[in-house]
Order: C-alpha cells, then structure tokens, then sequence
C-alpha cells in the first residue's frame, strides 16, 4: 500500500519519475491481479529492478526492440491483462508510432505505454533521445488518454489512475532526479480533471508535467509586480478538461507552459478549443522552440528554452503590455 | 472423425472458397481486391479452419479455443470465406465485401463476434500481437490452446517480424505457429528481385524455430504440418502460387490487387469446374 506521506512524497522526489514509477509499479499486482510489466532494455532506468525480483513471472524484458513490445502489450491487452510498457518517451511515440495507431488507436487494447524523460531531461545526450512532439503524435491518434503529471507523486498516481480505466493511456514522465514537489501532501487525482493550484484573475496559466511547479513560481514572480495568475494543472491532455479552458477566458490572457514542442501538444490544444468559442482573450503558448536542440543538461536547456520561472514570468509580463492584450 | 474425412471437408471447403473469393471479387468491382494473395492461401485456410482449430461459434470468445491472427491483413478473401465456411459469416454478407460500411473491410477490422480476433493491414505486427497472446495463455495456465498466425513472405521484408520471432523463441512459446505464405510475389514483383529473404526455412531456423517447409496447396501436407506438436514455436512455410487456380492469375504480379471483368470471372470459374 503506497503511502503520501510527506517523507515519502520528498524521497520520490529525490528518485525522480522514473524512479517514483518503480515504486508505483510495485504496487500494480496489488491493485489488479491482471497488471504484467514490460519493458525495452529499460529495466533498471525503469526503475523496475525491484519488480523484476518480486515479480518475475509478470516481468518481460523484450529486449531493444519497442514495437515489437507494443505488439506484445497489445496481445496481452487482449487476453484480458492490463499490460504497462516502459522505454524513452521518444521512442514510444515515435519508434514504434504505428504499432501504437493499430493497437492503442485503432483496436483500443488497454495498453499504458510509458514515455520515460519526456522533454529536455535527457538533453545532455542530444536530440535523439529528447521528446519533444510525443504528445503532438500522441493526442493525433484517436482513443489514447494522455497523461502528463506534475511531479513525483502525481506520476505515482498517474500509475495506478491508468491500471484502473480500461483505455489505452500514453503517461508522459518528464523531469530528472530531485523533481521539485508540486503537491506537499496527498491529494485527490482524477483523469480528465485539471487541478488549480493557486488563484488569480489577470492571467489563467495553464500548465503541464515539469512546467506546472515552475509555472507557479512565475506566477510568484508576476505577483510581485502585480499581476494575479492562476496556476492550473492539466495533468491530463486528452480528453482535455475543456471546462477549466472555458472559465480561463474571464482572464485577460490565457498561458500555456510545457516541456515539448509550441506545436501540437498542450499549446495546440487549449488553442484548438479556444478556436471553437465565439470569444476569449489571448492565448500566449510557452513551449520548446520548432526546432532540434543542441545536446546540452537540463537546466541550461530549460534556461535557454525560456522556461525557466524567470524567464516564463517576464514572457507574460511582456505579453501583457503588448498590443494582443490591449486592443 | 476419420483423417480421410477431415481432408475430404478441407478439399470441398477449399474449392467453395476460391469460388467465393472470385465472387467477392467480382462484387467489388472497379475497387478490386487483393485476390492473387488471398487464393495463394484458401488450402492453409481451408485446413486450419475445417480441419485444425478449435473454435465455438456460439461462443467466439470460448477461452480454450485456438487464436488466428491474420498478419498479412490483405489476404482477407480467405479469411472471410474461410470464416464463412466455419458458420462465422454468413455467404449473402460475403456479397457486400469493400461496400461503404460493410464489416468486411479490405483488411481485417477486429471484431471477435465473428472471429476476427485483430485489426490488420499495416504489415509486420501480427506476430508481436501472437507472442503476447501466447505469453497471455501460459500465464492463464490455458495449456490447449494455440495460436496460428499468417504472414506473407513479402511480409518477412518488415523488420518487426524478426523482433517477434526472435521474442518467440526466447519466451519458449510451443503455443505459437507461424504460417508464411510464400507465394513468392510482393506488390512490386518477385520477392527474389525486390528483397531476396531465402534461404527462408533457415532464417526462421535460426530465429529459434522448428521449420517444416510443405506444398500449401497439399491438403494432407498441410494437415499434417499444422498437427505437429513442438517443443519450440513452429514455423511452416507454405509454398504457394499466387493467384492459385485461376490461370490467367497464377504467378502473376499483377493479380495483387486487381479487379476482375464479368468475362474473367467467367472464365475463372469455368477452370474451377463451378458454374457461374
């Protein structure tokens, strides 16, 4: 029985999300019978040493070789097993995008593929193993829940939240080791359901994964100079919550923040149903720019993306004395 | 029932289903069909359908019965007809193959009420689909069952073929049969002059597999192919003619994917002994 204590809520924080998904992985025999753990070569980044020792019968290491590992959580799925499948978020939606239109999309077999360091996490090791248009590909494909948590426990909960619903759910796990802590004490997660997490009216930021915690220090900073933002977690990017994206229009401008490409992720689409409604205020979208980074860690990549909290706050500040916001 | 009584059913079930598949042709029209790969395989369908499976078609989702997955998804016309051969489909809705929202689509949709246990057409997936089927039926401590899964050999081109095959033979899977339709011709021609993968029998050979190699026309070498036990995934490759039984068809790259006229059809059935 997994514990939100807040000791424990720091040490997943330590471990990072892929650690925080091993720890949640221990717990899927508990919460279904039918929960079977694959993996490309990616046990140990997987955090799933502990759960191949445990478990060794419900543990299949495919070896490299992605698509045939969503084939095969495919023929699980439909014999009735609740299959997660775990290697670089890149290669989930990319490598083997075909075998997750056939599978996921089109047969909807409750696959739950997990994309490990999601974004710029992995940055160091250059633009091959960066994920920055998963969610772009993903949210393309019809019948897949996406899911993108904000910090450790939010990906724990993200875990057992997909072995309990049927469909296929694509779990986007972004961010490195010493994750920051979003949510200091246990909370209630429910896919589909967008979290606020600080009030405001001069701006609704709309954020997701890593960018949540560093959206809400924006929003810090944006107080200091007076402007009141609202912090939101959409955690969930498909089925969008559309009813946070509708009360977000009394603000003066809607933001959104995220660790992947401008083009097609939660940018694209808080846009595609702002674009559905007779009238709402801007839309500024932070994200990673339409091109392939530069190898380079983290934290310089962040920076230089501009989504570091600084550097967040002051693109909405600008924003806000622009001319989109003061027609 | 008697051995000799199993080939009599796989033979006239055979004959039905090239006829029907010709006909399901015909209905489609200017649309065409994937006819020269799908009566390469009618006698491998005919067998396992009439003569291999276990299968319930009260109860299609019976758990002890044998899995098909169909992984090269074009070869539908011997899968429909074989499907109706067993009491799955019935012969009037064969006529509306490829209509506008017919459930007989160009390649398999999945649909386990008819035995359709997967979608197909993008080539290549069907056996990772198998291995973790089979993987699934150990785990069930379902020790009867099995699952045979068809490729083409223009199929074996796909590089995800390998990754399942070799997936198979690690995991042990006695419960998987892989049955490649080696008619020989790919969409662009030959398969020797698009992409050589012979020696085939070795390859899957060396992927693990035990390897028989028979005539896929031979209904008794097939039955008896397809009855084998084995301690390792089996591997039967089925020579086959593509476009078997029609002569203007036979070995002919053209006849992939092709309509046929009222006179062709006329004549096709004229050399499969049937009236039109």
């Amino acid at each position: 029985m997994i514990e939100y204590t807040s000791r424990n809520i720091r040490t997943w924080s330590m471990l990072g999300s892929c650690g925080a998904f091993g720890i949640a992985a221990m717990e899927l025999p508990n919460i279904d019978d039918r929960c079977i753990v694959l993996t490309s070569d990616l046990c140990t980044y997987s955090s799933l040493d502990r759960f191949k020792t445990k478990y060794p019968d419900r543990f299949f290491n495919v070896g490299i070789a992605e698509q045939n590992m969503v084939g095969i959580a495919g023929g699980l799925a439909k014999e009735n097993f609740i299959p997660f499948a775990t290697t670089y978020a890149t290669f989930a939606a990319t490598r083997c995008a075909d075998q997750v239109r056939v599978n996921m999309g089109y047969m909807k077999l409750g696959i739950k593929l997990v994309g490990l360091t999601a974004g710029l996490s992995v940055g160091i090791l250059g633009a091959t193993h960066m994920s920055v248009e998963d969610i772009a590909v993903m949210r393309a494909i019809p019948n897949i829940v996406i899911l993108s948590p904000a910090d450790c426990m939010e990906s724990i909960k993200a875990v057992i939240a997909s072995a309990e619903i049927e469909s296929p759910v694509y779990l986007r796990l972004s961010g490195t080791m010493n994750n920051p802590i979003v949510y200091k004490e246990d909370y209630n997660f429910e896919i589909g359901k967008a979290i606020t997490l600080r009030e405001g009216d001069d701006v609704v930021i709309i954020a997701t994964g890593t960018m949540v915690y560093n959206s809400c220090r924006a929003a810090e900073l944006l107080e200091e100079k007076g402007v009141s933002c609202r912090v939101i977690d959409m955690h969930t990017i498909k089925p969008l919550d559309e009813n946070e994206v509708q009360k977000a229009c009394n603000a003066k401008l809607i933001v959104t923040v995220e660790e992947h490409s401008m083009i097609g992720g939660l940018g694209g689409a808080v846009a595609e149903c702002l674009a559905g409604m007779n009238r709402h205020p801007p839309l500024l979208r932070v994200g990673l720019p339409d091109i392939f980074m530069h190898a380079g860690t983290y934290e310089h990549l962040v920076e230089k993306c501009g989504l570091c909290p600084p550097s967040i706050s002051d693109s909405i500040f600008q924003y806000l004395q622009s001319e989109h916001c003061n027609r | 029932m008697d051995k000799n009584d199993v080939i009599s059913r796989c033979t006239a079930a055979a004959k039905e289903m090239r006829k029907d598949a010709l006909t399901m042709t015909l209905c489609a029209g200017n649309i065409g069909a994937h006819v020269g790969g799908g009566l390469s395989m009618v006698e491998t369908m005919a067998v396992l359908y009439m003569g291999i499976m276990k299968y319930d078609i009260d109860i299609p989702s019976n758990e002890l019965r044998d899995r098909f997955i169909l992984s090269k998804g074009h070869g539908v016309l011997a899968l429909y007809t074989a499907l109706n051969q067993a009491g799955f489909i019935p012969k009037e809705d064969l006529w509306t193959f490829k209509m506008n929202d017919s459930y007989l689509h160009g390649h398999p949709s999945m649909n386990p009420e008819i035995g359709i246990e997967f979608s197909s057409g993008s080539l290549g997936q069907g056996l990772s689909l198998g291995v973790g089927v089979c993987l699934a039926l150990k785990r069930k401590n379902n020790n009867t069952s099995r699952t045979f899964v068809l490729l083409g050999d223009g199929e074996c081109d796909e590089g995800s073929v390998w990754e399942a095959a070799a997936s198979a033979s690690h995991y042990k899977l006695d419960n998987l049969v892989a049955i490649i339709d080696k008619n020989g011709i790919q969409y662009d021609g030959l398969t020797s002059s698009i992409l050589s993968m012979d020696p085939l029998d070795e390859k899957w050979t060396a992927f693990g597999w035990n390897t028989f190699v028979v005539d896929g026309h031979d209904i008794p070498q097939l039955y008896d192919a397809l009855s084998r036990q084995s301690d390792k995934p089996l591997a039967i490759i089925v020579n086959t003619i593509k476009g078997k039984g029609v002569s203007f068809m036979e070995n002919d790259p053209k006849w992939h994917n092709s309509r046929l006229t009222k006179e062709q059809y006329d004549q096709a059935m004229k050399e499969l002994g049937c009236n039109a």
